[in-house]
């Protein structure tokens, strides 16, 4: 890629050509027709993605093995406990909002615990305790879907000048997560545990407490987007995690950084989110089926997946 | 010298001991499972989960991860109550091309050293597209020759246990005790002085992923003949199920440590876990639960005795 701009050497740029290829591609087919109306509701569901990629982007770059699988559980009962917490009066909202990162954090700690005191991967960390807080979940919620507070769920689907207010707290999250990973000492002590954990431990870094940090703020946000979620979609239910493990991985993964750990970049994360729900937007346009639009999602994320590692030998 | 319980020795007993004392709490709470006719329904549905949890074995094995390994048996198990039922030369044409693809999978993880958790990951979209595209609405129905075989009743011992004991043994003697076994192993625990030693890492993978791809087809014809008919989600949870098996049993994810029976094992008593919780009288809620949280303890004993092995 010798002499091209020094922009496409980002290695986030990807996934926001496929974005707006995808975007174009819909717009042409319905010759303009609800381009915009797209673009908004790309937004928004992207900003939910956002949300779990940017904790999953943190836990992914610590390192080879490190995965939060716990999110879809954690998404989901932090907004069933919120959400019957909140029991629908206005006045809760905070109280709902605090429940749910708390929820959140608690998950993330006992994530945490688990990989330290039992020294097991955490992807099987994660994956048994993901298990419990679903089982929790399912308990605490009996199969009723209480409404969201009215203010929160018009909070959700506000718009400012078109643009989904969600949306837009999203993108300061974003840029917020973007200082944290490259302007201060527990980001870059996140990419230098990614890159050679021993080196880092050497160099200074605190490593344990890094992780521990990594594990509680992922954890966290998804208690955020589960919060956020069952107030968009008029409450909680129990499935409503579910797509979110494969797709936090999935931008993650899509925008840019490293899977097997050590670089990490926050753009991508935005770019992927809205490669992956206009994709599946412009299936749907063009009248596909659920399974052909399963189908090609998939074949689509290997395919980005195959064009964006370039062959690298193994190390 | 004290042979029995050294720790090396209690570590590989973890898996059968958890199994039995949870049989034993089982028939504890409800003696009327200690019959043939208990047995048999207790430990129907572990077949393919125990299936399944092989697959997934031999990718771990090679230190990969498979996430699409639920989306795949449910895709066979589309592709058996329909195609293979109606028009048997093609749904056996489709499961041979199957296993193809996941050899072609372990060709392109390798090649392209692409993250194998990324590219199933993407896998667990296709498979479950295509079971969707095969069986739009739950339905079909279960070949003749699977439904007999998989409701065997042979004399004596209930046609779970047999079935699990072969499809262990067999892995057994395949991957731990043959000279081919060894070097596919070693691909997982050393892979740079097996290539230094002249196998090819590309056709090891190819053919550990192949593996995985026939148990998960085996996994999928199981399913089917003891459900009898089939759809899109019907095995979606075996991917964390047999990943959890698998450590269960005692395997690692790195370095080629893994166990055969050990797989069995674990994916028995991941399956048995749910049954122990209904006839506690506990919530039905927490079964989900108690398998994550048999899995914590199991894996909390285990290092435990790991403990105690460092100390000598």
């Amino acid at each position: 890629m010798t002499g091209v701009l020094h922009i496409f050497r980002q290695p986030w740029i990807w996934a926001w050509i496929g974005a707006v290829a995808v975007w174009l591609a819909t717009a042409t087919f319905t010759q303009g027709r609800g381009a915009t109306e797209v673009l908004s509701a790309a937004m928004t569901f992207g900003a939910f993605f956002v949300i779990v990629a940017l904790g999953q982007m943190f836990v992914i770059t610590l390192g080879p093995g490190n995965v939060d699988l716990s999110i879809p559980a954690c998404m989901t009962l932090a907004g069933t406990v919120a959400m019957k917490t909140m029991d629908g009066s206005a006045g809760m909202i905070p109280v709902g909002l605090l429940i749910a990162l708390a929820i959140g954090a608690g998950v993330g700690a006992i994530n945490y615990a688990l990989i330290r005191m039992l020294r097991i991967p955490p992807i099987i960390a994660t994956l048994s305790s993901s298990f419990i807080f679903q089982s929790a979940a399912i308990w605490w919620n009996r199969g009723l879907r209480v409404k969201p507070p009215e203010p929160l769920g018009d909070f959700t689907t506000a718009k400012i000048a078109g643009v989904p207010l969600i949306a837009l707290l999203v993108m300061i999250l974003a840029v917020a997560g973007h200082v944290l990973l490259t302007r201060t000492m527990y980001g870059r002590g996140v990419v230098a545990i990614g890159q050679n954990i021993r080196a880092a431990h050497l160099a200074g870094v605190k490593v344990e407490r890094i992780r521990a940090a990594t594990y509680i703020m992922c954890a966290t946000l998804a208690g955020l987007c589960g919060y956020l979620l069952s107030a968009f979609s008029g409450g909680a239910a129990l499935n409503m995690g579910e797509e979110y493990l494969l797709s936090s991985i999935a931008v993650v993964v899509i925008g840019g950084t490293s899977v097997a750990g050590g670089f990490a970049n926050v753009p991508g994360l935005w770019g992927a989110a809205l490669f992956l729900f206009l994709l599946v937007t412009m299936l749907n346009t063009f009248g596909a089926g659920a399974g052909v639009r399963l189908v090609l999602t998939g074949l689509i994320i290997i395919g980005v997946i195959v064009a964006a590692s370039g062959g690298k030998r193994r190390t | 010298m004290n042979g029995l319980f050294s720790p090396r020795m209690l570590r590989s007993l973890l898996p059968p001991l958890s199994l039995a004392v949870l049989l034993i709490a089982i028939f504890y709470l409800q003696p009327r499972t200690m019959s043939y006719f208990g047995l048999n329904l207790l430990l129907n549905l572990a077949i393919p989960i125990a299936l399944a949890t092989i697959a997934q074995m031999f990718v771990l094995c090679v230190n990969e991860l498979d996430l699409s390994i639920g989306g795949f048996v449910s895709l066979v198990a589309c592709i058996t109550a329909t195609w293979l039922y109606d028009t048997p030369l093609l749904g056996i044409a489709a499961l041979i091309g199957l296993v193809a693809v996941y050899a072609a999978l372990g060709a392109l993880i390798h090649l392209r050293n692409l993250p194998s958790i990324v590219v199933t990951l993407g896998m667990s979209f296709v498979w479950l597209g295509l079971a969707v595209l095969v069986l739009p609405t739950p339905g079909g129905k279960a070949p003749e020759y699977i439904r007999t075989l998989m409701t065997l009743k042979p004399p004596g011992i209930p046609f779970p246990i047999i079935a699990s004991v072969v499809i262990a043994i067999v892995v057994h003697i395949l991957l731990m005790r043959s000279a081919w076994g060894t070097v596919l192993r070693g691909a997982g625990g050393n892979p740079r002085s097996l290539e230094r030693a002249g196998w090819s890492l590309l056709r090891i993978k190819m053919i550990m992923f192949a593996l995985a791809g026939f148990f998960g087809v085996l996994s999928g014809m199981a399913l089917v003949g003891l459900t009898t008919s089939a759809d899109a989600n019907i095995a979606l949870r075996y991917t964390l199920l047999s990943i959890a098996g698998v450590i269960l049993g005692g395997g690692e994810f790195v370095g080629g440590r893994v166990s055969p029976i050990g797989a069995v094992i674990g994916a028995v008593t991941l399956a048995l876990a749910g049954s122990f919780l209904s006839f506690l009288r506990l919530n039905p809620d927490w079964q989900i639960g108690a398998q994550g949280a048999i899995l914590i303890i199991v894996l909390a004993l285990r290092i435990l005795i790991s403990r105690t092995e460092a100390k000598r």
